[in-house]
């Protein structure tokens, strides 16, 4: 037990490691309101804080949990500047106000009661610190409880997401129907993302040609759904996205196997909002599909994310030299394939943390 | 002496029409005011509204907590606006209203008030400043869109030049742009630039209609189109920069609107000088920068104002008193009266510094308006020019904070005596009654209850119904006139107005400043430097240097990087603070999420919560940080964030310690302006709360030091 920085604020205050479990609990019983203590632990490198991270994790693993986080994760990714932020403000209105449209039955489907959004700023750290400016556009005009915006700094790796952000995904995945994760790049950065979304959106601008070329180049994988922004500008908009769909239908469908090919929807976020409803139509449809035959697909999806997650956790951690040790990189893999499915990427981790030569094996969750 | 050498004029010049901008609490008591100054020689009006009116809620609304009557009169339907003018003839006076979001309101109350006082609308002088633009980057008094803001501005201007043909519909105004910190080049292209907006988007109005608004309609439009603009302490430069404007305006008009009548061709400016300038510590040099910077626009006759309004010595004290204002008044006086300034011609012509000074001011200002215009023109442009105000006003304030730029009385010669000015039990400036707060809210509940309400349904219903359609003929003018006179309240119109045309948030223009390298040694903006007490720009990149290794200890301590929230509660929409401590505060290392103006408390409380912040730094300047601070620390409380709070702004000194006790850990004021150290303080309080002693820095002092006595208002 030891005395450090409380996780739920700034201020001095004992805790205890056990603290962590609690907050998981929490999370675990669909409390939302254990989001910014979440984020304030997983973010955290003090050593308590790590400690209570691994308690916190080993409380949502699809293990403890049962069954598959319930939440829709969402990753929402390309350039600076191509309307991300102020899609996700239209969005989370819309998905608010009326959920995805309709049901696997057919109805008209419920408000999505909660979401969380994590916005990754892309700013530089050359003076070490970031303004953090999404949370700008994507605010709601009166705080809703129901829905958590937190905005964190890119990692020190361009563009890439920050320490603890994908845990925090997975983690509020367990309490949040919906849980968005906003990051910028193209070409580089949605492989991030995709490492931890059960759906990738990759937003352009209109006359986005990098997108188009990376897309048919292969630099960049095919999302689920491509969106161009800014349709109130006009023609340009409408081009771009017969464009990607023409190039899409050339390239064929998505990176899963089983998946439907991608859709292309225009939008305008400006108010009033045009298009968020197709959006949100489209990403119904997927979650769906991801959801179709007792989860099939999404539990192979998750599988999947989890064990690149330990991978990427483990590699940040110990580098290459780390992988070699283990017998490298495919070596891992195959000892990743091989963990019971329904661990999560805490555990994962913390098997590989233990197969390291002359490391203390603290961390292990047997 | 001989007489034939200067040419004089055969008479003197009339002087410029003499203003102040006045008005406080309710419309009787800023009437009574109103006259007294008529009464002292004033020759118009110039109408300050409080922010719930310019914003448009009514005194009833949460978001007016603490803001009713401050910073100006507080005005909701044509009862007020009756009260306000009662006894001014409104068919002589000239009446200058600073109201931008509610313009078309405001005027349809005054030409409604005009009519009951048997004055027809074609009659009315005056100005409804009217240009939002200026808002969405500097002024922040905004209600909707920038899209159907533009239609709003488009409509009043092409009503009026029908039918209240003597008014300026809109003041296109570059004096708060300066006062966001641009440069004198970014001064002329960002003013230049919003009216090529405005007049692209009449003209396209006008196009809209039959009869294309008839034959010379667009010179018409031009003619009535005047500026607002600053003038600085570089006098020189300064009137220059008018000279400037005036040509771009010609050209403007002649190349892009067709028009050829000289008459409409002329720039038309009002000004209100610099008050970004004036400083908290010795308040009386304020009156010598005020006198000089009147010069910049009375000195030269081919580019004088025609309307000035001086700010008063305590302009960054707070509010000024009538006695204030009264000085302000008699340095315009003695400037018309007593000099010799309005005798002679153009005393500028063939001058080779002032036609070098403008050539080169006309070539930055072309390239920067070409720049707004590849950004598709001003509308589109608010982000890069947002974005480029922060930054010039983040280099002025380190020039100051670094000595490169002299302000007297506070980075040199900072030694006073004591001053009698400040010395009152008012600490020198005006402060408006918080009971009257309750007795507005009463007044505009009865006035609800007291009217017909089917005909307010009916006119309200009806401007839904024009403002619904983005086509519609009509022009918007014309129901709002009709809701004046079935009297519907401020707050009405603009919330039927929200309701079709959506909400907005203007930008922050924070995330694009560049990051603080070493301080630049750029040139001395006002003269060499001289040996004096300013810390030099080697030092303060050093101090920054320092700074940034203690916040990387305090991140290792942590867990993670500290984290700040600047928030701006209430309807303040002075940015200019907050921007500057958000961007020093991330160039010392920590993460910032800045939101920008116009928060309510439980908004602040929520971010505070959500985004885990380590401190929490509150700027406030509209002088309503009595009422809500206090709010904000309970909102805090109630969600259960027990960072610490700092406080910046227009803080009177007696009201620190009511702050301290809602439980504010520090507060600070524009003398506290080497942000370096503010910052390292701030930082000092976050390496307080993890309780191990301070954080090593060799900087012993645990607990900040930002509230001293001034000798000046002790
Ligand atoms: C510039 C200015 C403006 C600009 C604002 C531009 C902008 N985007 O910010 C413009 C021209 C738009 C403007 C408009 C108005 N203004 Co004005 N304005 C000023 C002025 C001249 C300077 C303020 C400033 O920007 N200073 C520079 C910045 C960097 O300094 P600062 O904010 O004080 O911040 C420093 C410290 O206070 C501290 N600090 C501040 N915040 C924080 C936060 C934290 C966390 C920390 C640690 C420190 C800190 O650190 C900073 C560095 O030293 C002041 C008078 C003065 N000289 O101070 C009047 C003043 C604030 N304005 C005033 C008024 C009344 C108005 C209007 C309401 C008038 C009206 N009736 O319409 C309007 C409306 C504005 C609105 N929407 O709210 C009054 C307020 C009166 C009162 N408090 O009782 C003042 C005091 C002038 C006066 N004497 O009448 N204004
Ligand atoms: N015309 C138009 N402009 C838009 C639209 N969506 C966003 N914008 C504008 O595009 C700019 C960038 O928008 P953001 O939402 O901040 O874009 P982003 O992708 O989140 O940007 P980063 O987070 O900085 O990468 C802003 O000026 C928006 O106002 C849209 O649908 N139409
Ligand atoms: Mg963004």
């Amino acid at each position: 037990m030891s005395v450090t920085t409380s996780p739920s604020s700034g201020r001095s205050r004992p805790t205890r490691a056990t603290d962590g479990a609690e907050v998981g609990r929490r999370l675990r019983e669909g409390d939302v309101s254990a989001a910014p203590a979440t984020l304030n632990i997983l973010e955290s490198r003090a050593t308590g804080d790590r400690d209570r991270a691994v308690a916190l994790l080993h409380e949502v693993s699809p293990q403890a949990l049962g069954h598959e986080p319930r939440g829709h994760i969402i990753g929402v990714t390309g350039p600076p500047g191509a309307g991300k932020s102020t899609l996700l403000a239209a969005l989370v209105r819309q998905l608010r106000d009326n959920g995805y449209g309709v049901d696997l039955a057919g109805n008209a489907s419920q408000p999505t009661r909660s979401q969380a959004v994590i916005a990754v700023d892309p700013s530089s750290r050359r003076s070490g610190g970031a303004l953090l400016g999404d949370r700008v556009r994507i605010q709601l005009e009166q705080p809703d409880p129901n829905v958590f915006i937190r905005s964190s700094a890119a990692g020190d790796r361009h563009g890439g997401l920050a320490r603890g952000t994908r845990t925090a995904a997975e983690a509020l995945a367990a309490a949040f129907e919906v849980v968005i994760l906003e990051t910028v790049g193209v070409g580089q950065g949605e492989t991030e993302v995709a490492d931890v979304a059960d759906t990738v959106v990759v937003v352009v601008q209109p006359g986005g040609g990098d997108v188009l070329q990376f897309l048919k180049s292969g630099i960049m994988e095919i999302p689920d759904i491509l969106v161009v922004t800014k349709a109130d500008i006009g023609p340009l908009a409408t081009r771009t996205a017969r464009e990607l769909r023409a190039a899409l239908r050339v390239l064929g469908a998505g990176h899963d196997s089983h998946d439907a090919p991608p859709s292309v929807v225009a939008v305008s976020s400006l108010q009033p909002p045009a298009g968020v409803d197709d959006l949100v139509a489209a990403l119904g449809a997927r979650w769906q599909a991801l959801n179709a035959d007792g989860g099939r697909a999404l539990k192979a999806r998750r599988l999947q994310t989890r064990r690149a997650g330990a991978l990427t956790d483990f590699t940040v951690e110990h580098g290459e030299h780390g992988l070699r040790a283990l017998g490298g990189r495919r070596e891992v893999e195959r000892f990743l394939a091989a963990q019971a499915p329904e661990l999560g990427v805490a555990e994962l981790v913390a098997k590989l943390d233990a197969r390291m030569p002359g490391e203390r094996s603290d961390n292990v969750l047997q | 002496m001989s007489s034939d050498g200067a040419p004089r004029l055969p008479a003197r010049d009339r002087p410029w029409v003499m203003r102040t901008y006045a008005g406080h609490t309710t419309a009787k008591a800023s009437n009574e005011l109103y006259r007294r100054n008529l009464a002292k020689g004033q020759t118009g009006l110039s109408v300050a509204f409080d922010l719930p009116t310019q914003t448009g809620y009514d005194p009833d609304h949460e978001l007016s907590r603490g803001e009713v009557g401050k910073v100006g009169v507080s005005i909701s339907h044509r009862g007020d606006m009756a009260a306000l003018m009662a006894d001014i003839p409104l068919g002589e006076m000239n009446t200058s209203m600073t109201i931008n979001a509610t313009a078309a309101w405001l005027l349809a109350l005054y030409i409604v008030t005009a009519e009951s006082q048997g004055v027809n609308q074609d009659q009315l002088q005056g100005t409804t400043q009217n240009d939002i633009i200026k808002e969405f980057l500097a002024r922040g008094t905004y209600a909707f869109p920038p899209g159907p803001s533009m239609r709003l501005t488009a409509d009043t201007i092409a009503y009026t030049v029908e039918h209240v043909p003597k008014w300026n519909p809109i003041n296109i105004c570059s004096y708060h742009l300066q006062e966001a910190g641009a440069t004198p080049v970014q001064e002329i292209a960002y003013s230049m630039s919003n009216a090529i907006a405005v007049l692209d988007a009449v003209r396209d109005r006008l196009a809209s209609l039959p009869d294309g608004g008839g034959e010379s309609a667009m010179g018409q439009v031009f003619g009535r189109v005047s500026f607002f603009v600053n003038a600085g302490l570089r006098f020189i430069e300064e009137h220059a920069k008018l000279r400037a404007m005036g040509i771009l305006w010609e050209e403007l008009g002649r190349e892009r609107y067709g028009v050829t009548d000289e008459r409409l061709l002329r720039f038309r400016y009002g000004v209100q000088v610099n008050s970004l300038g004036l400083t908290e510590v010795q308040p009386e040099n304020n009156v010598q920068r005020i006198v000089l910077e009147a010069l910049a626009v009375t000195l030269g006759r081919n580019a004088r104002a025609r309307a000035i309004q001086l700010p008063a010595w305590n302009e960054a004290l707070g509010l000024p008193r009538p006695w204030d204002q009264q000085w302000s008044l008699r340095i315009q006086q003695v400037l018309a009266y007593e000099t010799d300034v309005l005798d002679y011609p153009d005393i500028f012509e063939g001058s080779k510094v002032m036609d070098g000074l403008v050539a080169q001011l006309l070539d930055g200002a072309r390239a920067e308006m070409a720049v707004v215009s590849e950004h598709g023109g001003a509308v589109a442009a608010v982000p890069y020019m947002k974005s480029g105000l922060v930054e010039s006003n983040r280099e002025r304030l380190r020039r100051i904070e670094s000595g490169t730029q002299i302000v007297v009385g506070q980075n040199h010669f900072a030694e006073t005596e004591a001053s009698p000015l400040t010395a009152d039990a008012d600490g020198g400036i005006l402060v408006v009654d918080p009971e009257l707060e309750a007795q507005q809210i009463e007044a505009v509940q009865a006035w609800r209850a007291d009217r017909d309400e089917a005909a307010v349904k009916q006119a309200l219903g009806q401007l839904a119904r024009v403002a619904a359609d983005e086509n519609s003929q009509e022009n918007l003018m014309v129901p709002t006139i009709a809701a004046a006179r079935a009297g519907a309240t401020t707050g009405e119109w603009a919330a039927t107005l929200r309701d079709v045309f959506g909400s907005y948030r203007g930008p922050t223009g924070v995330s694009d400043a560049a990051a603080t390298g070493p301080a630049a040694a750029g040139p001395t903006a006002n003269g060499e430097v001289i040996p004096g007490d300013g810390a030099s720009a080697d030092a303060l990149a050093a101090e920054l240097e320092q700074l940034r290794e203690q916040v990387a200890s305090l991140t290792e301590r942590l867990g993670r990087r500290p984290k700040m929230l600047v928030g701006k509660p209430g309807l303040d929409g002075h940015s200019n603070g907050a921007e500057q401590i958000a961007v020093a505060a991330r160039d010392c290392g920590l993460d910032v999420v800045y939101e920008g103006i116009r928060l309510t408390p439980s908004q602040i409380a929520a971010t505070a919560l959500q985004e885990g912040v380590h401190v929490i730094g509150l700027s406030i300047l509209s002088g309503s940080h009595r009422e809500l601070i206090p709010l904000v620390m309970d909102a805090l409380r109630d969600v259960g964030v027990s960072a610490p709070v700092v406080v910046g702004g227009i803080i009177p000194e007696r009201d620190v310690e009511l702050l301290k006790r809602a439980g504010v850990a520090a507060v600070y004021t524009p003398k506290d302006f080497d942000i370096t150290r503010v910052m390292r303080e701030v930082v000092g309080l976050v390496a307080d709360t993890i309780g191990d002693g301070p954080v090593a820095n060799g900087n012993g002092h645990a607990h900040p030091s930002a509230v001293t006595t001034s000798p000046l208002s002790a």
